[in-house]
């Protein structure tokens, strides 16, 4: 099986994010950089997919040249080879998913696992762009897969309920938290990825250009939270009242 | 000059630290308080490549450096010093030892599975008798056709008790085969006839680190299991140790990491007299200085570990690393554990733990007074 991995690189969760004076984008001094946790579980899904039944795993990323450390991430846990894509600074979901399907245009491919989102920009576009610029089907925010017969079958959480969509090959799957427990790059994995090819490109290289559908006009810090007010006392019926005083009339919330 | 991390050196500490956070984080109070041997994070440790990653792959190790090993024990030791303690001794010493020392059939049979971390192993040097002085070693070998016949005791024997250790490296006096006095090394299986496990300690800390003593009774091993050159013994050893001091120093700022994030953590939280006590600069000072002394630890034992890699000397860089590194790891744990004032004396916050903890890496693989010694002694 031809498998397909789509990984971008994300500030990590845990990074304490400031946006630049200017509003043009975030500080990205002291930002450590981590594959998007939901195309972990694409890659670890098509791994798992690739030992069960064989075939070859292929991450594609479009991203600045740091993001060749997210490919090689990917090449650790297992990838075989990897194509980026990397003059695209700030390219808006529909340039993405174009440089992505263009890449992936060039590969034979039966799955491609994008995640559901990304957990930088929240567009949670590219992954259905992307199948539609392909024109094959796409199931998105899956968290259970089974492969057969040229057809998959993905569980996807609605709510309330859990639909199963039959799907045939080729197809896009978006993975969501749940799919599986991605593994750890390992070590002696680690110390081949840098042997693993990667053919690194350019936009133009596929005929796309930077010309953007869409682009962020500014970007603002969220506005900073009022700071929290302790009811003192010790009677906890005054106390009581004061809360609920202060719930009506300055928060207005009830 | 050139302080980057190569690429490799980058994704192994990166891989170590999602680990330690992951897996180790959430369970290093439980295992302190249990006792119990963690099995399953040894398991996947191994499987990850962790205990072999300065070995080539023919030797069943990860292809990497010694770098690359050090930022691992750095990383695994901010979750739990004494897991950097299980690398330290299975992958610095024991497994360093049979790689640079053994014979090619004494590699395939024990060093293969101990880099792939499926067999862990453990190094017998400390007697009652011989601790800073391992020269004073009374346990004696004697040679009896082609077998050797072993008798003493060693004690605090690190990793000897869990249930996959495979060996010891023993070091004994012998006749050095011309009837004086020398001190060889031997490998003894365990389940060796004659091989027994005395008591096992217990400890202030580390209560999940299996330490043992090591009774030998006319214990009788094959002549194929005597390790290196004869009269060599404990200059072998000695060289391998010095790759022990780089390790307890990666540990010493993986434990001392835990003790600055904890306090950090606490210290912009923690608000007397209407104010987080981070605003107090007696406060924030002592955490300036523990992030000070991390850097500087790191630094230099990443020195060490570089010049050990590029195959230069690095006994005193070595000395310097260990010292300086678990020292100020002390102080980080002490001033941690002030910060955190009352609460730093509770069981349910880690600054206890780190507290009980860091006090060891000032004695193993050389006490502090003997790193001064080695180090007065090159100059
Ligand atoms: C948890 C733990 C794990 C261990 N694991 C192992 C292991 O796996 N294998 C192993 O072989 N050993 C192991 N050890 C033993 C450890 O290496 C020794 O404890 C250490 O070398 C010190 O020896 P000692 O305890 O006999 O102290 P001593 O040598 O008796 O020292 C007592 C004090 O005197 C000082 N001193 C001694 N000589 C001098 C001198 N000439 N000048 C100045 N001061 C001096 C020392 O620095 C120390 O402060 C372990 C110990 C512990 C506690």
């Amino acid at each position: 099986m031809n498998l397909i991995a789509c990984v971008k690189q994300v500030p990590d969760t845990e990074a304490q994010i400031k946006v630049k004076a200017d509003g043009s984008g975030i500080e990205e001094a002291g930002i450590k950089w981590v594959m998007n946790p939901y195309d972990e579980f694409g890659v670890e899904e098509a791994l798992r997919l690739k030992e069960k039944a064989g075939g070859t795993v292929t991450v594609v990323s479009v991203g600045p040249a740091r993001a060749m450390e997210t490919i090689r991430t990917a090449l650790a846990m297992g990838a075989e080879k990897g194509v980026h894509i990397t003059d695209l600074d700030n390219a808006d979901a529909f340039a993405t998913a174009s440089a992505l399907a263009a890449a992936i245009k060039e590969i034979p491919f039966d799955l491609v696992f994008c995640g559901q989102r990304a957990i930088d920009d929240d567009s949670a576009q590219v992954g259905s762009i992307l199948a539609e610029l392909l024109g094959v089907p796409q199931v998105t925010i899956v968290t259970k897969l089974e492969v057969a017969d040229n057809k998959i079958k993905a569980v996807k959480p609605i709510e309330g309920a859990q639909l199963l969509i039959e799907a045939s090959m080729p197809c896009v799957v978006t993975a969501q938290k749940g799919l599986n427990e991605p593994r750890y790059a390992s070590l002696p994995g680690i110390m081949k990825a840098k042997k693993k090819p990667v053919d690194v490109k350019k936009a133009a290289d596929y005929g796309i250009s930077a010309d953007f559908k869409a682009n962020v006009a500014k970007m603002m810090p969220p506005p900073s939270r009022p700071p929290g007010k302790i009811i003192q006392g010790d009677d906890p019926a005054v106390k009581a009242a004061e809360l609920v005083k202060l719930l009506r009339e300055e928060a207005k919330v009830i | 000059m050139n302080f980057h991390l190569t690429e490799e050196q980058r994704m192994i500490r990166d891989t170590a630290a999602k680990f330690t956070e992951d897996v180790i984080v959430p369970r290093a109070e439980e295992m302190e308080r249990t006792g119990e041997y963690p099995y399953d994070i040894m398991e996947r440790m191994a499987g990850l490549g962790m205990m072999g990653i300065p070995f080539s792959p023919e030797d069943g190790g990860s292809g990497g450096d010694w770098v690359g090993m050090h930022l691992c024990i750095e990383e695994i030791s901010r979750g739990d010093a004494s897991l950097g303690g299980l690398l330290d001794v299975t992958t610095c010493v024991v497994a360093q030892e049979l790689q640079v020392f053994g014979t090619e059939a004494q590699k395939r049979k024990w060093l293969v599975p101990m880099a792939g971390g499926t067999e862990i192993g453990a190094f017998g040097l400390t007697e009652p008798g011989a601790g800073s002085d391992a020269g004073a070693t009374r346990t004696t070998a004697v040679p009896d056709g082609d077998s050797w016949v072993i008798n003493g005791t060693k004690q605090f024997i690190t990793n000897i008790g869990f249930r996959n250790a495979s060996l010891v490296i023993v070091t004994a006096v012998t006749g050095g085969g011309t009837g004086e006095k020398a001190i060889d090394t031997f490998i003894v299986p365990k389940g060796t006839p004659g091989f027994r496990l005395g008591k096992k300690y217990d400890k202030m800390a580390w209560q999940h680190s299996a330490t043992h003593e090591c009774i030998f009774e006319d214990c009788r091993i094959p002549g194929d299991h005597f390790l290196g050159k004869e009269r060599k013994g404990l200059s072998q050893h000695l060289a391998v140790l010095q790759t022990g001091r780089i390790s307890v120093a990666a540990m010493s700022v993986g434990l001392a990491r835990a003790c600055f994030e904890a306090s950090l953590r606490y210290a912009r939280e923690r608000v007397q007299f209407g104010r987080p006590i981070y605003q107090f600069q007696a406060v924030s000072f002592k955490i300036a200085d523990m992030a000070m002394n991390i850097e500087l630890a790191r630094n230099m034992y990443l020195k060490a570990a570089w010049l050990k890699d590029n195959g230069l000397p690095h006994v005193l860089e070595a000395a310097y690393a260990k010292l300086f590194a678990s020292e100020m790891c002390e102080r980080a744990a002490s001033d941690a554990f002030q910060i955190h004032g009352g609460y730093g004396f509770m069981n349910e916050y880690p600054v206890s733990r780190y507290f009980k903890g860091c006090k060891i890496l000032q004695i193993v693989e050389g006490t502090s007074e003997v790193q001064r010694i080695v180090i007065s002694r090159n100059l």
